[in-house]
């Protein structure tokens, strides 16, 4: 496995406060990644520090095998959707796409120009005049069109509405089909996650929670119920990721690579959304005077 | 890079264009009347007789015009500073599109260069071109005027200097405080302040003043004034042309001016007059009043004392002062790209 992204003992300190602290992870190439987390764990300090837009305090960083911001064409290799899409508001989509030429070596205009044709978006519309959601697909258009290995996307669907998520969403699937590039898409919606990674990183307070094939999660982990019995009782390749319980029931959700053989217990499939949750709130017991806020996760 | 900065930048160089060309048409309309009435009044004053109501005539000429365009090259290094400056990186931080820009294929250091490059040389042209048309304009009026060092800041090539400096603290203050409103607040105020402190404390030492003691003589203005605080006063006026004066002192060789007391019984006969109080040498003294024997016992024992920069240094404190600014813009751009690569974010 090729890291799209590696860090080591990666911190981003502002003043007293850490973004970002000891982070240590790999991230595969050839993956949609979903980083999840809660709201201040770091996705964004962590995506901002992989395009070279922050230094780090402390630890390395490598995307691609170089250091973020190191010349052209590191800057070039990377496609970035930064948080709240940010475009020129006076500016017009097709000068946004000049812009593009002007500023990318290896810019694809007639990729660009196609797109923005599917989408429907008026060239000369200015970008200040653009919906979040036609907002958000341009910048996903600028990003595309520079011919990246590796798009990285910071919560761009965030402030979308829900129809103009699933619109961006499956224009990235679209995307990552024609062109086969990298994505790392960072989001604290797991809905949005679900539709469109293969690979998930759960990222709480800095350090990696979770991190592996969606698919290869989703057959490893279990929901076990029966009747009630202690945590200790169950059989040592089955790692206890969450549990509660009742006067006469427990549930748990155990973490396995060999099937349930038990016939005690009703074992039923997880989704994505338990995996998550039951990660973060794992995290969360772990560090009892901890400050993930598990906030909003739907 | 170049093409986009021309791109992002073409309406404030359009508005800086129309500017210019305002000027341009003002100072074509109005500047060649100003050169005829020099030719037809001043120049052949002598011949007429009457030279200091001619050049008074031409001085107070157009006045609405006098102070516009004064006050236009006072004003343009500012506005460069405040419009073109302060919002050129605190405006991406605020829009959050320095994120868009500088994650494309053009690091910031060369997005910052080619910036600063294409605004600054831009800035001072368009200092330079203003003050060239405005010191043309000003030529016939600042032949007839006291000194060309009252109008040093409004001619020449300093402009260019201060637009520069104006435009490069600008930019810093918006590096560094990334809102454009109080970026352009901190920029006004810098550039008064380093506009006034240079004025005033470090222009006059740039070049150590001439020193100069010549005989009183008899000129318009020569005159024993009564003082209301020190009692009575031996004025001479300085006659050197286009000199910036920094002092100017009747004293004997020991440097002490003359004494009231003095004064007193060496112009008694002046004092005594049926005037009495001040009296004031006039263009043509009355041979009867006194003054011509009060002159003679002061000049006797008395001399001025002049210390001043002269007319001859004028281009030298142009370039001196012009280069103090560029100098200070160079080392602001500097910390700049400083800031840009290694502390940014």
């Amino acid at each position: 496995m090729t890291a799209a992204l590696e860090t080591s003992g990666l911190g981003k300190q502002y003043g007293q406060k850490w973004a970002l602290h000891d982070c240590t992870l790999a991230i595969p190439e050839g993956k949609v990644v979903g980083l999840v987390g809660p709201n201040g764990a770091g996705k964004s300090t962590l995506l901002n520090l992989a395009v070279g837009l922050l230094a780090p305090t402390s630890g390395t960083i490598e995307v691609l095998g170089g250091r973020p911001s190191d010349g052209p064409s590191q800057l070039g290799g990377i496609g970035f959707v930064a948080q709240d899409t940010p475009t020129y508001e006076g500016m017009s989509v097709a000068k946004h796409l000049r812009m593009g030429a002007w500023l990318n070596p290896h810019w694809d205009s007639e990729l660009a120009e196609r797109r923005i044709k599917q989408l429907g978006l008026d060239p000369l519309q200015k970008a200040g005049a653009l919906s979040g959601g036609q907002r958000a697909q341009l910048a996903l258009v600028l990003a595309l069109a520079k011919k990246p290995e590796i798009l990285i996307l910071d919560e761009p669907v965030a402030s979308l509405d829900p129809l103009a998520r699933r619109e961006f969403l499956q224009t990235l699937m679209e995307v990552v089909a024609e062109h086969g590039v990298s994505v790392v898409l960072s989001s604290h919606l797991i809905a949005d996650l679900e539709r469109v990674c293969d690979y998930l990183v759960v990222l709480v307070a800095s350090h990696v929670q979770l991190s592996g094939d969606v698919s290869a999660l989703l057959v490893s982990h279990y929901h076990l119920s029966g009747p009630r019995r202690k945590r200790s009782t169950l059989p040592a390749n089955q790692e206890v990721i969450e549990e509660s319980h009742t006067d006469k029931q427990s549930v748990f959700m155990v973490r396995s690579d060999d099937p349930i053989i038990d016939p005690a217990w009703i074992v039923k499939p997880v989704t994505l959304d338990d995996l998550v949750l039951g990660y973060m709130r794992q995290a969360r017991e772990a560090e009892p005077h901890g400050r993930p806020d598990l906030g909003v996760l739907r | 890079m170049i093409r986009f900065t021309s791109f992002q930048f073409r309406i404030q160089a359009a508005i800086a264009v129309g500017v210019l060309v305002l000027v341009a048409i003002v100072v074509a309309i109005t500047g060649p009347h100003l050169i005829h009435l020099y030719d037809t009044t001043v120049a052949n004053c002598k011949a007429k007789g009457d030279c200091s109501s001619a050049k008074a005539a031409l001085s107070s000429s157009d006045s609405f015009l006098q102070t516009a365009l004064g006050e236009l090259l006072l004003v343009v290094p500012a506005l460069i500073g405040l419009f073109w400056g302060a919002p050129l990186i605190a405006r991406e931080f605020e829009t959050g599109t320095f994120r868009l820009v500088w994650t494309q294929s053009v690091t910031r250091m060369r997005w910052l260069a080619v910036k600063l490059g294409i605004i600054g040389l831009t800035s001072m042209a368009v200092a330079g071109l203003a003050s060239l048309m405005v010191s043309w304009w000003f030529s016939p009026i600042d032949k007839v005027n006291v000194s060309q060092f009252t109008s040093f800041d409004e001619r020449g090539i300093v402009a260019i200097g201060y637009a520069a400096f104006a435009l490069a603290f600008g930019v810093t203050a918006g590096l560094l405080i990334r809102r454009t409103l109080p970026a352009m607040f901190a920029t006004l105020v810098a550039f008064v302040g380093a506009r006034l402190a240079v004025t005033y404390w470090v222009r006059p030492h740039l070049m150590a003043p001439v020193k100069t003691a010549i005989p009183l003589h008899v000129i318009f203005g020569t005159s024993l004034e009564q003082n209301s605080a020190t009692g009575l006063v031996f004025f001479e006026p300085v006659n050197i042309p286009n000199a910036w004066i920094y002092s100017n002192e009747v004293a004997n060789n020991s440097g002490h001016a003359p004494s009231a007391k003095f004064l007193e019984s060496a112009c008694h006969s002046l004092l005594s007059a049926p005037s009495g109080g001040v009296q004031s040498n006039t263009p043509t003294p009355n041979p009867n009043s006194g003054f011509p024997e009060c002159f003679a016992r002061v000049a006797a024992k008395f001399h001025q004392v002049v210390i001043y920069q002269p007319a001859s240094r004028y281009w030298a404190f142009q370039w001196y002062e012009t280069a103090i600014f560029v100098g200070l813009a160079v080392i602001l751009a500097g910390f700049c790209f400083w800031w840009v690569r290694r502390r940014l974010v």
